[in-house]
């Protein structure tokens, strides 16, 4: 570049960048801005929720830890259909892979089947395990499908989704058949170190076997946040690796993947084995939680709504992923089951009760904004996938995709005018 | 290739001589081996090693299971087995009603439509809607005239189902016809929650009951009973299904789809109407549609609001064992799985019947992803 062209504005001191120690963090990249608002809410939350509450966040904390979970899996089926562009429709089958996993060999359960004999692993080896058995279910179901056009992915994960939960509930002996499996152990560290940071005013002391209930909400809390952001780092790094780059050219052109050299069957069966692991391993941390596991809990509407989390964020794109799902998570879970109610009221204080009535066809205004999930998830892909393919918050390849097009569409225009 | 270490400058060209005499012949045979080889994994003949190893496995399994029927079959004696293949038949061509909506879509614009199912389901709520309108009941209005409302009912409804398509397809695919595959795929899903929500919000989640309107008549001949409904959904079906075979072989529009579904540029150039003949191909399948939702309710008695879910899976099982994008082979598909239905729920445990269908569609896929009778390969894009 020759001191003759335009000078481009130097860089000079960089400014909205924050250094610390080695790393810097740059406050104009937009994904940079979103995980920091996350991770700054994330760590406010369980005191800002004490503090609005009164001291009764308990619970709304134990419920963001399950949004953590719904994470953890957008996270991981946005590896399958985010990178590498295939269409997984029976994602919570791993996910009950994982949970029934962790049901069977960390509780009394395999006593009363025909093994008769409990096992008892701990959860932390459990979680490996879970990621194990969910992957190789996946590479399983995978390697026959993979080797044809992935259309047929589309309808065979929608089977082996709705073939799990059945084979579970069917499996009675093995696995507590429609009632599941209860009783599950909760997770424990054998020794922590107690102090103000885990209870305003008690003195640091170590404490031996801390065990993960539900009387302890801060610590699930706290253990989902790490194992979300776990992933989050290892998923980021593998988006950024050899094999990331390779799910992306085969989302983009699979004959020009193959062209270039990446063996295009292997690769697939990874992106589809590591979506499959991610769930496992959230599957495990969700029996574990709740302590239950049963086949109900994980029909295809699991499978949907998180499909749904991954469309609205944007798919392949990180912290769009992770703010869809929480923004989805908040309606399925905390405005849909109140609408109702507000609904009630609002039409009592109007005076509109009428329309609240049930008659003939007609369930009531109420009851009606109750069955609206299944209409809202619908019409969230569709127009979506119309209206802004890249969602909330697209990835970085959409937009210079967006971009290019925008580009080669004036340059066609001048073109035509010149 | 050079296996000795260097040597002399005789030995490396006495090497390169053999090697450029073993050149011609082995490398065309090589070549020739290698494309053989390919086109056979692309055909899902051939596997790898394993494959080859699981498929006698798959075969041996799949021959216990016919010993094991067959001895059922055997205990509980002849009329028995000729009623399941009456109720198999009656099942299997609903089914091929709904396969051949799969397989014409598939066909022509290589998507699977997954809202098809919820419009069958759409259709049975349409055509139950009207049947309450006109006031048929059980019993209450008997004789020719529930018959001809039926008719026109039945009419209505897929008439309703096909602009319902063709509103789909113009809303929800059409926009995305060059988007990157999945796009289309995940709008599909997404019209099928729609359809679902509607009937949801209209409905609500419980079982609707659809009166019994046919003709309660039955024939019983060897111990078997066969209603007039079986005979009805049995023959009306075939005569559809004959109807579209000489539609799509004989028809000009019948050959634009045929030419559009083998190359659409050469079809377009050709002149024909893209986007036109695409529309068409989503009518006729939801007329199709419209009328098994109604022969379903008509038959079974109930629906309900997500019917299309398993059922879709079922008929979408049907048209890929016909061999995806070949209308004989869904129709053939169809009986075969509504064959397969209702043996195993006669002879086996009813609960395990949707995990083996779900097993055959793996099945299919991996040993003949062509199917039965399909000639176009399924390609690996």
């Amino acid at each position: 570049m020759s001191s003759a062209t335009v000078a481009r504005p130097r860089p000079g001191p960089r400014r909205g960048r924050i250094r610390i120690g080695r790393f810097s963090i740059n406050l104009r990249d937009r994904d940079t801005v979103v995980y920091l608002c996350l991770a700054i809410g994330a760590l406010a939350f369980p005191t800002v929720a004490d503090f609005i509450t009164g001291g009764e966040g308990g619970p709304i904390v134990l419920l963001a830890a399950d949004a953590g979970v719904y994470v953890l899996l957008a996270l991981g089926l946005n590896v399958v259909v985010g990178f590498a562009g295939l269409l997984d429709l029976g994602y919570a089958a791993f996910f009950a892979i994982g949970a029934y996993t962790y049901a069977l060999m960390a509780s009394g359960s395999l006593g009363h089947t025909p093994l008769h004999h409990a096992i008892h692993i701990p959860f932390w080896f459990l979680l490996l395990v879970g990621v194990v058995i969910a992957a190789t279910a996946g590479a399983l179901l995978g390697a026959p499908t993979l080797r044809l056009r992935g259309d047929y992915l589309a309808i065979v994960t929608l089977g082996f989704g709705e073939i799990v939960p059945r084979v579970f509930r069917n499996a009675g002996d093995w696995t507590g058949g429609v009632n599941g499996l209860s009783a599950l152990d909760n997770p424990v560290i054998p020794y922590w170190i107690s102090g103000p940071w885990s209870d305003p005013g008690s003195p640091v002391m170590v404490i031996k076997n801390l065990v993960f209930s539900v009387a302890n909400p801060t610590a699930w809390y706290v253990l989902m946040l790490a194992l979300v952001t776990l992933s989050v780092v290892m998923l980021n790094n593998l988006r950024k690796s050899r094999l990331g780059r390779a799910w992306m050219a085969i989302r983009e052109d699979e004959t020009a993947a193959q062209a270039m050299g990446i063996n295009t069957v292997t690769t697939k069966l990874l992106a589809f084995a590591m979506g499959a692991a991610t769930s496992g391993f959230a599957g495990c941390f969700y029996g574990a939680k709740l302590s239950l596991v049963s086949p109900e809990n994980f029909q295809f509407q699991v499978s949907i709504t998180i499909l749904v989390m991954i469309v609205l964020g944007g798919m392949g794109s990180m912290p769009g992923v992770i703010v869809g799902a929480l923004t989805i998570y908040l309606v399925l879970f905390k405005i849909l089951p109140d609408a109702p109610n507000q609904v009630h009221s609002l039409l009592a204080t109007t005076g509109f009760t009428g329309i609240d009535q049930p008659h003939g066809d007609w369930p009531g205004l109420g009851e009606l904004v109750s069955r609206l999930k299944f209409l809202l998830f619908g019409l969230i892909l569709v127009t979506t996938m119309l209206l802004r393919p890249g969602g909330l918050i697209p990835s970085r390849a959409e937009i210079d995709v967006e971009r290019a097009a925008k580009e080669s569409a004036t340059l066609h225009q001048e073109g035509a005018q010149g | 290739m050079d296996g000795s270490p260097a040597g002399t400058a005789q030995d490396s060209a006495a090497a390169a001589q053999a090697e450029e005499v073993e050149d011609p012949a082995a490398i065309a045979a090589r070549d020739q081996a290698w494309t053989e080889g390919l086109m056979a994994v692309r055909a899902g003949m051939v596997g790898n090693r394993w494959v080859r190893l699981l498929r006698w496995v798959v075969l041996a399994v799949v021959v216990a299971i016919l010993l094991v029927m067959a001895r059922n079959i055997a205990t509980h004696g002849l009329a028995y087995f000729l009623q399941t293949v009456v109720y198999g038949l009656a099942g299997g061509s609903l089914y091929a009603l709904i396969a051949l909506g799969y397989t014409m879509v598939y066909g022509i614009i290589e998507l699977i439509n997954f809202a098809h199912a919820d419009v069958v389901s759409f259709g049975g709520f349409i055509s139950l809607y009207m049947v309450t309108a006109f006031g048929f009941k059980e019993g209450v209005v008997n004789g020719p005239l529930v018959m001809v409302g039926l008719v026109f009912i039945t009419a209505a409804t897929m008439l309703l189902c096909g602009t319902l398509n063709v509103t789909i397809e113009r809303v929800a695919y059409r926009p995305l016809r060059n988007a990157p595959r999945v796009s289309p795929l995940i709008t599909a899903a997404g019209m099928s929650f729609v359809l679902e929500g509607v009937m949801f919000l209209w409905k609500g989640p419980v079982n609707n009951h659809y009166p019994d309107l046919i003709p309660a008549g039955a024939v019983t001949a060897l111990g078997t009973t066969v209603r007039t409904k079986d005979a009805l959904v049995v023959v009306l079906a075939l005569l559809l299904m004959l109807a579209l075979d000489t539609f799509v072989t004989r028809s000009k529009l019948g050959k634009a789809m045929r030419a559009t579904a083998q190359d659409r540029d050469a079809a377009s150039l050709m002149g024909i109407d893209i986007n036109r003949t695409i529309a068409a191909t989503f009518f006729i399948g939801a007329l199709l549609a419209g009328f098994a939702g109604t022969m379903y309710g008509l038959y079974f008695g109930n629906i309900v609001f997500d019917l299309g879910f398993a059922t879709g899976l079922v008929a979408f099982t049907a048209a890929v064992l016909g061999g995806i994008g070949n209308i004989r082979g869904a129709a053939l598909g169809g009986l075969c799985i509504g064959m397969f239905e209702a043996f195993w729920n006669s002879y086996f445990v009813s609960a395990w019947t949707q995990v083996m269908i779900f097993v055959i569609l793996t099945l299919v896929l991996l040993f003949r992803p062509s199917g039965l009778l399909g000639m176009r390969v399924p390609d690996r894009t």
